[in-house]
């Protein structure tokens, strides 16, 4: 009954969201404020029919309620709650249903939350959001119908995909799908803005908070898939250039462009062209990822079933969604004035070098992914494009840039100079060289890509957060702290966010240090990797709620003196034949040890152990960009109501 | 500067910089791709020692032998011809002797694959495509989850 009421509520929902997709353009066209008004209820009564849909679809999921197809083959009773929880978006049905419950989300906080945008402005994105839901709902009830049944009903579920049932894993997809389906309210803004034909700098100001949240949860969710990778495929890598990896970081980069060149729009009135073309492209690529995930085109852990049929329908939404906006474009982008002039040496200058360079970075990923695919389609040749593609070209691609970025942020609008800048950025410099001699000089044997890396990553930290000083040192002594805690901050927001890459830098470059060791081991043998001795004791098995884990017990100690005990293991689940592995990890500062086991000869082990100096810097380095992003969404500018306050600011700053 | 002048300095600039992507972006896909081979195609091809690719097939039912730290040697078969692989380290989870597999690495002189890379896959019933095309050209393809790595008939 529950699971007919949530079929149901998705069918109702398709509905709404046609109307609520055709009536707000019809009104805006027709000029009937009427119909206009349809858009706040229409967004609204979405997202609570999705809502009780996905509640249904978890309810049957809890419950085990194996006369669900769906459920019957994701979840299994002796699954432990959480994992039957999140078995829910484990499975190709259920994470289109939490797509679509995201963009019902978005389209619902526009109506709850936009009270600053025009009216007009902001029907027209709620019905553009609403024809995308009513694309994807069609999608969902034609190919992809999380509520089937089955009859007669199984005694057990199949249970989900083992590699799956990790905690990193439950909260991976909702984290990364906010980011990757937030950009399609951006782009909803983008096309209403082309269809009324008015796009400014006010209009800047009013998608960056959007930009701002899709972009923080996107960096939250790649770098949370990025440290699940890291701990549960037991190879001790981060980052592997999997194309479905690199579905995620293309709308991340293209993105990461929009940020910035929405600032150059709301600051100086120019870019718009490129700024509308980058919402546009930074959703396409969604989109695309998208497609390329669930259409079965890549064979990896996050294509569950595949069906043609899928791949197709889901393409006929890209090209018509693309299509769409592009010919929108097309015809309104000429009417678009270019805004005001500067010179390449400025604040407008660097941002705009900054949007080439991931742009250029942003087409290296999709064509490495992608080729392999057009070629196999064209000649049968079957290639793989791997890191060795990425290294050659991503990196010279972003090293500038990440070089360029603490100059970018000392830059002047309009016309700058390079040479005081120098000046002023004469501490980090310093930072960069000492720590680089440092390096050299105590670890012996540094290879001098890392010395360098780890260099440029302190320049930029050091750089970033020298900004806040610089700016607050300005005009004259005292006060200095009542200054710096007075800046924006988006400024802040800024410092802070590229400091993240900075951390994020030195991590990748550490790994250059990583120590690795594999042996096979006895028990009582010990290994020595970095300044860390491990004693195998044993292999213990012991079962789990539904899995038998065999786990070795090792002892780590530095310096003579225990500092922990690791258990890597391997878990077989119970009915799968394939073991997933539990790799062993101890922190010690920045760094951590880690242990995975492979097969057992006889009495001998097979094990992998790494030393990894300062690997958690990879991750917290996206972790501050996350927070700095989250952070600048309360930048004063931007707070529902702006306009007004800012006014009386303005207005109390005059008085003075 | 005149207008015109920071114009083309804009613009001269941006297409310098797009230049040089396009020229990395090239240069990488002329020699960072590895074209992925089947048994039998190695064998036709006679591909030169010292080129990079990826070997793929099963893994030949009782061809593993292990020897000391770590050394693997086992042979790939598409069901047609089959070559053998040495490997050093740890293999993925998944690593069964009539299983697929894919290796990259390159044939040396005496006609054997050295791997540096056995990939690791993420599920079991997931076998990777190339490998399934191979075996379905070889005529041994048998469903989706369950191949077998019998009858590679010696030449």
């Amino acid at each position: 009954m529950i699971v007919e009421l949530g079929h149901f509520a998705l069918v109702l929902a398709l509905l709404v969201s046609i109307a609520t997709a055709v009536l707000p353009i019809w009104g805006e066209r027709t000029g009937n404020r009427r119909y206009l008004a349809v858009a706040g209820p229409g967004s609204v009564i979405q997202f609570v029919l999705v809502s009780i849909s996905f509640v249904a679809l978890t309810w049957a999921y809890l419950g085990s309620d194996f006369s669900v197809r769906n459920v019957y083959e994701n979840s299994h009773t002796d699954q432990p709650m959480i994992y039957r929880f999140s078995g829910v978006w484990g499975n190709h049905e259920g994470s289109i249903l939490l797509w679509v419950l995201i963009l019902v989300l978005f389209g619902a906080c526009v109506a709850a939350f936009g009270r600053s945008v025009p009216a007009t402005l902001r029907a027209l994105t709620i019905a553009i959001q609403s024809s995308i839901t009513a694309a994807f709902l069609l999608f969902i009830l034609f190919t992809s119908n999380p509520f089937a049944r089955m009859d007669p009903v199984p005694l057990e579920g199949r249970s989900l995909n083992p590699i799956l049932q990790d905690f990193g894993l439950a909260i991976h997809p909702p984290l990364l799908y906010i980011g990757y389906v937030g950009f399609s309210i951006v782009f909803s803004f983008a096309a209403a803005a082309l269809i009324i034909g008015r796009i400014d700098a006010a209009f800047a100001r009013i998608v960056r908070p959007w930009i701002l949240i899709a972009w923080a949860t996107l960096t939250a969710g790649i770098a949370m898939g990025s440290y699940w990778a890291y701990y549960e495929l037991g190879w001790g890598g981060f980052w592997f250039w999997d194309p479905v990896e690199n579905a995620s970081l293309m709308p991340w980069l293209s993105g990461t462009a929009l940020l910035h060149s929405a600032i150059v729009m709301e600051r100086r009135d120019a870019l718009k062209i490129w700024t509308i073309l980058l919402a546009v492209l930074t959703f396409s690529l969604s989109l695309l990822g998208t497609f390329l995930v669930r259409s079965g085109v890549l064979t990896s852990v996050h294509s569950f079933a595949s069906d043609p049929a899928r791949g197709v329908f889901i393409l006929i939404i890209l090209c018509a969604f693309i299509g769409g906006a592009l010919a929108l474009f097309a015809a309104r982008g000429p009417q678009l004035a270019g805004g005001a002039l500067f010179s390449p040496i400025s604040r407008e200058g660097s941002l705009v070098l900054n949007n080439l360079f991931l742009s250029a970075a942003c087409a290296a990923v999709f064509i490495g992914t992608l080729y392999p695919l057009a070629l196999e389609a064209l000649t049968e040749a079957k290639i793989s494009v791997g890191p060795p593609f990425f290294n050659a070209t991503f990196i010279p691609l972003t090293l500038p840039l990440v070089l360029a970025m603490p100059f970018g942020q000392q830059l002047a609008w309009k016309r700058g100079a390079l040479l005081p800048i120098l000046t002023r950025l004469f501490v980090a410099i310093l930072a960069g060289f000492v720590v680089a001699a440092l390096v050299a000089g105590f670890v012996q044997g540094a290879p001098v890509v890392t010395i360098l890396g780890i260099a440029l990553g302190v320049f930029v930290v050091v750089g970033s957060l020298d900004d806040l000083r610089i700016r607050a040192s300005r005009g004259g002594s005292g006060a200095f702290f009542s200054r710096l805690f007075g800046l924006p901050k988006s400024i802040i927001a800024a410092a802070f966010a590229h400091m993240g890459v900075g951390l994020m830098v030195i991590g990748i470059a550490a790994t250059g240090f990583h120590e690795e060791k594999i042996a096979s081991m006895a028990p009582g043998e010990t290994l020595t990797v970095g300044r860390f001795e491990l004693s195998f004791d044993g292999l213990q098995r012991q079962p789990g709620p539904n899995y038998i884990a065999t786990s070795g017990t090792f002892t780590v100690r530095e310096g003579g003196r225990v500092v922990a005990e690791l258990h890597p293991g391997k878990r077989t689940y119970i009915g799968k034949s394939m073991p997933t592995s539990e790799t062993g990890r101890h922190t010690s500062g920045l760094g951590q040890v880690y242990l995975a086991i492979g097969d057992t000869h006889g009495t001998r082990t097979d094990v992998r152990a790494y030393w990894k100096p300062w690997v958690l810097l990879i991750w917290l380095g996206p972790l501050v960009m996350t927070l700095a992003g989250l952070y600048s969404m309360f930048d004063r500018r931007l707070r529902v109501a702006a306009p007004h306050r800012a006014k009386a600011v303005l207005a109390a700053g005059a008085a003075e | 500067m005149t207008r015109k002048q920071r114009r083309f300095a804009l613009i001269g600039g941006a297409g310098l910089v797009l230049a040089v992507a396009v020229g990395i972006i090239l240069t990488a896909l002329k020699d960072q791709i590895v074209f992925f081979r089947s048994p039998t195609e190695v064998t036709e091809m006679k591909i030169q020692p010292g080129t990079r690719f990826r070997l793929g097939g099963l893994v030949e039912n009782a061809s593993v032998e292990r020897s000391e730290g770590q050394k693997l040697r086992f042979r790939v078969t598409d069901g047609n011809k089959s070559i053998t692989v040495n490997y050093t380290g740890l293999v993925p989870d998944l690593f069964r002797e009539g299983q697929g597999v894919v290796a990259e690495g390159m044939i040396d002189a005496n006609a054997t694959f050295a791997a540096d890379t056995i990939l690791a896959k993420h599920d079991e019933n997931y076998m990777p495509r190339e490998v399934s095309d191979a075996l379905k050209k070889q005529g041994h393809w048998q469903g989706d989850s369950k191949a077998t790595a019998d009858g590679a008939p010696k030449p």
